[in-house]
C-alpha cells in the first residue's frame, strides 16, 4: 500500500514539474521568441490571452521607430494577432515626433492610435487625454513585481496611467578587456601619469577617451575611438546632458532643484556646474567616433555594442547589446555609476564645493498609454499586459536594440542574467550599479511639468550649438535659461512649480 | 432669363476656392492669434503677441530664413546650369539620345525621402562608401554631416541630384519647341556655336528659363524632407531651414499659435520674394 502510495505521490509530482515544461514548449515552438522560458503562467500569459477572441477588431499602435521599442512593439503586436484574431496596425514614429503625434489627435479629440507610446516624462501633458489603467490591471500578479519607483513613475496622484514596460536610468559602459587589462594600465600610466581605471570623474573619462581614441586597440584591424553618446539634437540628447551635469550641479547641500530653483523658478541651467558639463561634453566631439556628433540612441546602441568605443553612457541598450551573444565583445563589458566630479557648483555661495561629488540620473523611460477615446480600451489593455508578461519581458531584456530594461524585483538579480550567457562577475556588477543608484541620496529625476517637450527642446536645440561650434557653452546655455523663462512665462510659473515640486520632493529624499 | 443666375455656376468653383485656400488662410491667420499649444489647447485671443515675439525675440526664425535662402538660390543656380547642360546635349543628334533623357529623369522619379536615406547611408562618416573610398585614396574621412559648412553643401549636392532632371525637362521640352529659322539665319552668318547659344538660345529660351527657375524656387523654399532625413536641422541648427524651424515649433513642441504665425509670416515673404525675383530675372533675362 505505502508503495502504492508512493508512486501516486510521484507521478503526480512528476506532472505538477513536467506538465509547466509541456506547456512551456506548446508555446515557445509557436513563438521561438520565448523559447528560453516558455511560457510562464500568468493574466496576461500567451495561454490566457489564446483564450481571448478580438476577431474582426483592429488595434492601432503609434510607437518609436525600429528597433528600440518599436521592433518589441511589433514582434508582440504579431504574437498578440496571432494568439487572439485581432488586427494590430503598427504605425512607427521618430523619437522626437512621438510626442505630437499624439498629442494633434488628443487636442482635436480623436483616437487615430489606441496606444501610444512615449517617454514617461510627457505624463504630465498626456495625462489627461489617457485613461488610466484599471484596477484589475494594476492589482494583478504582474504588475505586483514592478518596483515601487516604476509604479510611481506611471502614475500621477496616485493614478496609473502608464502601463510599466520599460525602466530606465543612465550609467556608464566601459570596455573591460581594456580598463582590467595590466598591460594597457602600464601603458597609459607610462604616456599620461595616471592610473587607468573605471573613470571616477567626467575629467578622467576624458582624458581616458581621449587616449584611447582613433587607433586600433583591440586588434580586430579597424580604428577604435573614445566615447559613444547620444549627440543628436532631436534624439534625446537632452537626457545625456542631464547625465553629464548631475555630478556638476546636484549639490546635495542646496535642496530645492536641479533644474530650477523652486522658490523663484530661476533656471539654473546656466549655473556654471552645466557650463563646466557642457564645456566637457564640447571636448567629447574630440573623441567620439566620425559623425558622432549626430549620433542618436540607436547609433550609440550599434556602436558601443559592436566595440566601435571604449565608453558609454545612456540607457541599458548598449550594455545588453553588448553583452548578447552575437556580440563581438560579449562578456567583455563592465557597468558602473555615472562617472562624478571633483567639484560641484553651490548656488546658495555662488562658488564652487571642492570634492567627490556623484549624482545618478534616472531617466524614466519609454512610457505607453492607452487614448482615453479608444473603442478598443479593453483589447488595448491586454496587449499593453501582453507585450509586458513575464515571458516575453524576460526575453526582451536579454535583447539590448529593443529598449526594454529592468523595473521589475527580479530583474534586479544577478541569476537573471547569468542565465542568459553573463559572466557572473559582469552580472553582479550590473545589478549592483542599478542597487547603488536606486540608494544613492543626491538623485536627480527628469522634468515632469507642463511643456517638459518645450523645455527640453530649447535645452537640447542650445546644447547642440555648442557641440557644432556656432555658440560657447555659456552663451548657448544662457539662450536656453533666456528660452526657459520665456516658456515659463507662457505656460505659467505656478503651474510649472506645482509640477515640479513632486520631482524636487524626490531629489531630496522627502518622498 | 434673370442674367444673375449666371454667379449660381460660379459657386461650386468659388466653393472649393474657400475650402482648399481662403479657409486654410483665414484659420491660420486667426490661429496665429491665438497661444494654442500643449497645455492650453484652445483658440483663446492674445492679440499680436506671437508676432511680436516673432520680430523681437525669435532670431532662430531668421537664421533658418536666411540659411533657406542661400540653399534654395544656390541649388537652384547649379540646377539651372547643370540642367540647361543636360538639355543642350540630348537636344542636339547624338547616339542613345532616348536612353540618355530616360536616365537623366531617373532621379526624379524616385521617392525624396527614400533616396535621402540612401544618400544619409552613403555620407555616413564612419560606415558609409564614399568616406571608404576616399580613405582609400588616402583621403582624411570628411564630416559630411556633422561639419556645420561642410553638411550644408551635402543637402545641396542630395537637392540638386534630385531637382536637376525636373530643370532639365523643362529646360529640353523649351529648346525643343524653339524655331529652327534664327539657328538657320546664325548658321548662314557664320556664327560659332558660342555666339550662338549667346545670342540665339539662351534669349529665346529667356521665358521659359524664368519659369523653370520661379518654379523651382518655390520648391526648393519648402525643402523639409531632405533635411528631416539627412541632418535633422544638424549640426546644431546648422541646416535648419524655414519650414523645418516651423515643423519644429508646430509638430514637436506643440506651440500650434506660434507655429501659425511662423507660417503666415513665411507665406507673407515668399510671396513678396518670389514677386520681385520673377520681376528682376524678367528685367535681367528679356530684352525687348
Amino acid at each position: 500500500m505505502k508503495t502504492i502510495k508512493t508512486y501516486v505521490v510521484a507521478l503526480i509530482s512528476a506532472l505538477l514539474v513536467l506538465s509547466p515544461v509541456a506547456y512551456a514548449d506548446k508555446w515557445s515552438d509557436q513563438f521561438p521568441h520565448i523559447k528560453a522560458t516558455g511560457d510562464i503562467p500568468g493574466e496576461c500569459s500567451y495561454d490566457a490571452m489564446s483564450k481571448k477572441n478580438y476577431k474582426g477588431k483592429t488595434l492601432k499602435i503609434n510607437t518609436h521607430a525600429v528597433p528600440v521599442m518599436g521592433e518589441p512593439t511589433a514582434l508582440h503586436a504579431e504574437q498578440f494577432a496571432k494568439l487572439t484574431g485581432a488586427k494590430v496596425d503598427v504605425t512607427h514614429t521618430p523619437a522626437g515626433d512621438l510626442y505630437a503625434k499624439a498629442m494633434v489627435p488628443f487636442q482635436a479629440g480623436q483616437a487615430p492610435y489606441d496606444i501610444v507610446f512615449g517617454f514617461s516624462n510627457f505624463i504630465n501633458d498626456w495625462k489627461r487625454y489617457l485613461e488610466p489603467v484599471p484596477k484589475k490591471y494594476v492589482e494583478m500578479k504582474q504588475m505586483q513585481d514592478v518596483t515601487p519607483s516604476h509604479i510611481g513613475i506611471a502614475s500621477w496622484d496616485g493614478v496609473m496611467y502608464q502601463f510599466p514596460v520599460d525602466g530606465d536610468r543612465h550609467y556608464l559602459k566601459y570596455r573591460k578587456d581594456v580598463i582590467d587589462n595590466p598591460e594597457y594600465q602600464k601603458k597609459y600610466k607610462a604616456d599620461t601619469g595616471k592610473e587607468l581605471r573605471v573613470p571616477q570623474t567626467w575629467k578622467e573619462y576624458g582624458e581616458m577617451a581621449a587616449y584611447f581614441n582613433g587607433w586600433d586597440w583591440d586588434g580586430d584591424g579597424e580604428k577604435e575611438y573614445g566615447s559613444a553618446e547620444v549627440m543628436k539634437k532631436d534624439d534625446l540628447m537632452y537626457a545625456a546632458f542631464y547625465s553629464r551635469s548631475a555630478a556638476y550641479s546636484k549639490n546635495p547641500k542646496t535642496p530645492g532643484g536641479f533644474f530650477f530653483d523652486l522658490k523663484t523658478m530661476k533656471p539654473l541651467i546656466n549655473n556654471p556646474g552645466f557650463v563646466e558639463a557642457l564645456t566637457d561634453w564640447v571636448a567629447a566631439t574630440k573623441y567620439v567616433p566620425p559623425g558622432g556628433i549626430n549620433f542618436g540612441l540607436g547609433d550609440e546602441i550599434g556602436s558601443f555594442g559592436g566595440g566601435q568605443t571604449l565608453f558609454s553612457f545612456s540607457w541599458d541598450d548598449a550594455f545588453v547589446a553588448a553583452m548578447q551573444p552575437d556580440s563581438p565583445i560579449n562578456n567583455k563589458v563592465g557597468a558602473a555609476q555615472l562617472p562624478g566630479a571633483m567639484k560641484v557648483w553651490n548656488r546658495s555661495t555662488n562658488s564652487w564645493d571642492e570634492g567627490f561629488n556623484q549624482a545618478p540620473f534616472f531617466v524614466w523611460g519609454w512610457a505607453v498609454g492607452v487614448a482615453k477615446k479608444s473603442k478598443e480600451k479593453e483589447m488595448a489593455f491586454d496587449y499593453l499586459c501582453f507585450f509586458a508578461n513575464e515571458a516575453n519581458h524576460q526575453a526582451d531584456i536579454g535583447i539590448g536594440r529593443f529598449g526594454v530594461n529592468p523595473f521589475r524585483n527580479d530583474d534586479f538579480k544577478a541569476d537573471v542574467w547569468t542565465q542568459i550567457g553573463w559572466d557572473k562577475d559582469i552580472a553582479q556588477s550590473y545589478v549592483d550599479t542599478l542597487a547603488q543608484m536606486e540608494d544613492s541620496k543626491n538623485r536627480v529625476f527628469p522634468l515632469r511639468v507642463p511643456g517638459t517637450f518645450e523645455f527640453n527642446a530649447a535645452l537640447a536645440t542650445a546644447a547642440a550649438k555648442a557641440l557644432a561650434g556656432q555658440l560657447s557653452p555659456q552663451a548657448a546655455l544662457d539662450e536656453a535659461a533666456k528660452q526657459w523663462e520665456d516658456i515659463l512665462n507662457r505656460v505659467g510659473k505656478d503651474n510649472v512649480r506645482a509640477a515640479y515640486s513632486v520631482g524636487v520632493a524626490m531629489e531630496d529624499n522627502k518622498l | 432669363m434673370n442674367f444673375k443666375h449666371k454667379y449660381v455656376f460660379l459657386f461650386p468653383g468659388l466653393f472649393v476656392l474657400i475650402g482648399i485656400l481662403i479657409f486654410p488662410i483665414i484659420f491660420t491667420i486667426r490661429l496665429s492669434l491665438s497661444g494654442w499649444n500643449s497645455y492650453t489647447p484652445e483658440m483663446n485671443f492674445i492679440g499680436i503677441t506671437n508676432y511680436i515675439r516673432l520680430f523681437t525675440d525669435d532670431p532662430r526664425f531668421w537664421e533658418s530664413f536666411f540659411r533657406l535662402s542661400f540653399l534654395s538660390v544656390t541649388t537652384v543656380i547649379l540646377q539651372y546650369v547643370i540642367g540647361f547642360a543636360l538639355a543642350l546635349i540630348v537636344w542636339r543628334e547624338i547616339k542613345f539620345k532616348r536612353f540618355f533623357r530616360v536616365i537623366f529623369l531617373i532621379p526624379m522619379m524616385t521617392t525624396p525621402v527614400i533616396m535621402t536615406v540612401i544618400w544619409r547611408t552613403f555620407f555616413h562618416e564612419s560606415l558609409g562608401p564614399v568616406n571608404d573610398l576616399l580613405g582609400n585614396l588616402g583621403v582624411e574621412p570628411i564630416l559630411w554631416l556633422s561639419d556645420p559648412v561642410i553638411a550644408k553643401f551635402t543637402v545641396i549636392i542630395v537637392e540638386v541630384w534630385q531637382w536637376t532632371p525636373f530643370m532639365f525637362l523643362l529646360l529640353l521640352a523649351g529648346l525643343l519647341s524653339l524655331p529652327k529659322e534664327p539657328f538657320l539665319a546664325a548658321a548662314i552668318d557664320g556664327a560659332s556655336p558660342f555666339r550662338k547659344f549667346v545670342y540665339v538660345t539662351f534669349p529665346l529660351m529667356a521665358p521659359i528659363s524664368i519659369g523653370a527657375i520661379i518654379i523651382r524656387l518655390i520648391e526648393a523654399s519648402k525643402i523639409m524632407d531632405t533635411v528631416f532625413v539627412l541632418t535633422s536641422g544638424g549640426p546644431g541648427t546648422a541646416t535648419e531651414t524655414s519650414s523645418f524651424y516651423i515643423y519644429i515649433k508646430g509638430l514637436r513642441e506643440f506651440q500650434m499659435g506660434y507655429a501659425a504665425t511662423l507660417s503666415f509670416t513665411y507665406l507673407v515673404i515668399m510671396i513678396i520674394s518670389l514677386t520681385i525675383i520673377a520681376k528682376v530675372l524678367t528685367k535681367l533675362m528679356i530684352k525687348e
